[in-house]
């Protein structure tokens, strides 16, 4: 690939980079992310993924933008109250970089289109907002052999952790085995989150897809990042692969991707 | 044995707010025990009727998920943490 006048330009700060260089940046151009939540992280994820060049991004959700959503998801504005999130997040990627060909999905993820709609991506990216979708990404994900950069916040906390099950690392399933029950749960609009929590969670998630995509570091696979805005502390444990895990273990009994997507957010509490 | 427990911020209205409390004991399900006689009913947000730990809780001693070690039998020593890690699942909304 040669790159234009214009694209040395817009990324010779990566093109310094020996992890990046020209090669790596070719890799960025060429490749393929699928987002799933064009929401409170799915914003910082694809601004920032849009801003280094990454060629194709997917968007996935099935909402349009409300006012209330203003306060963290930076990929929409004022103008596009009332505007599909993939449309409204398509606009202020394209405005970010003509390079990039963003795919707006208008949908929400089910265990019927997860597979086909993964197929044509490189890396997934889950920022959804319930469990039941968080499943059926990890689900797809791990058939289809795709990494997984998951992301979830919540309150003044967040975790970030890549799930690559395929290459006997563990999935989601093997880090927290079920969702809590449907019904105890109170939603994310009751539970409430601080909104510059998003952009923390949403570009650490974004710098694992890149570093994936280049090849280079030390990915969070296999590790589970804790986040607390308001102690400002940062932990990092060891997840283990599960060996009974139901999806990734040598017994597994899951074997297509099943289930539905639940608007709950988070553990019964409070 | 004295050991530090890390709330997590959905289970906080149950400590008073607290994000960090001591507890006593030689095991973590003592851990437990302790924690549900200084703060009532959080016991049943960790476990299951059963006295199981609920499949969406991790509980960490130390870095290490006690799930992988002697799950609530896993001996506690002092100066070590125990961290309560619920799956949480918001992003989009
Ligand atoms: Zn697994």
């Amino acid at each position: 690939m040669a790159f234009r006048e214009d694209q040395i330009a817009r990324y010779s700060r990566h093109i310094i980079l020996k992890e990046v260089g020209g090669r790596g940046q070719e890799k960025l151009l060429s490749a393929r992310v699928l987002v799933i939540g064009a929401g409170g992280l799915g914003s910082p994820v694809a601004m920032y993924l849009a801003a280094a060049g990454v060629g194709t991004i997917g968007l996935v959700d099935m909402d349009v933008v409300d006012v209330s959503n203003l306060q963290r998801q930076i990929m929409h504005s004022q103008a596009t109250v009332g505007v599909p999130k993939v449309v409204s997040g398509a606009r202020t990627l394209s405005r970010m970089n003509p390079d990039v060909t963003v795919v707006p999905i208008q949908d929400r993820l089910t265990a019927e289109n997860a597979m086909e709609l993964f197929s044509g991506y490189d890396v997934i990216v889950d920022g959804s907002d319930n469990f039941g979708t968080r499943y059926i990404v990890n689900d797809a994900a791990f058939f289809l052999k795709k990494t997984l950069v998951s992301g979830s916040i919540l309150r003044f906390e967040g975790q970030v952790t890549v799930l690559e099950g395929h290459t006997g690392a563990p999935c989601y399933r093997c880090l927290y085995p079920e969702a809590p029950p449907p019904g105890l749960v109170p939603s994310c609009s009751e539970a409430g989150v601080l909104g510059v929590l998003a952009g923390t969670i949403g570009t650490l998630q974004a710098a694992e897809v890149v570093k994936k995509i280049l090849g280079v570091g030390e990915l969070l696979t296999g590790r589970l990042l804790l986040y607390d805005a308001l102690s400002m502390s940062f932990r990092k444990l060891r997840v283990p692969k599960d060996p009974h895990c139901a999806l990734c273990g040598p017994k597994a009994t899951i074997t297509t991707v099943s289930g539905s997507s639940e608007w709950v957010c988070q553990m019964p509490a409070s | 044995m004295s050991v530090v427990v890390r709330i997590p911020t959905p289970l906080r209205k149950l400590t008073g707010n607290q994000g960090e409390v001591r507890e006593e004991g030689g095991t973590v399900r003592e851990i437990l025990d302790g924690l549900e006689s200084h703060y009532p009913g959080i016991r049943e947000r960790l476990t299951d009727e059963a006295g199981e730990l609920r499949r969406f809780i991790n509980i960490y001693l130390n870095e290490e998920d006690i799930r992988f070690a002697e799950g609530l039998d896993t001996k506690v020593k002092a100066g070590d943490e125990v961290s309560i890690i619920p799956a949480i699942a918001g992003g989009a909304r």
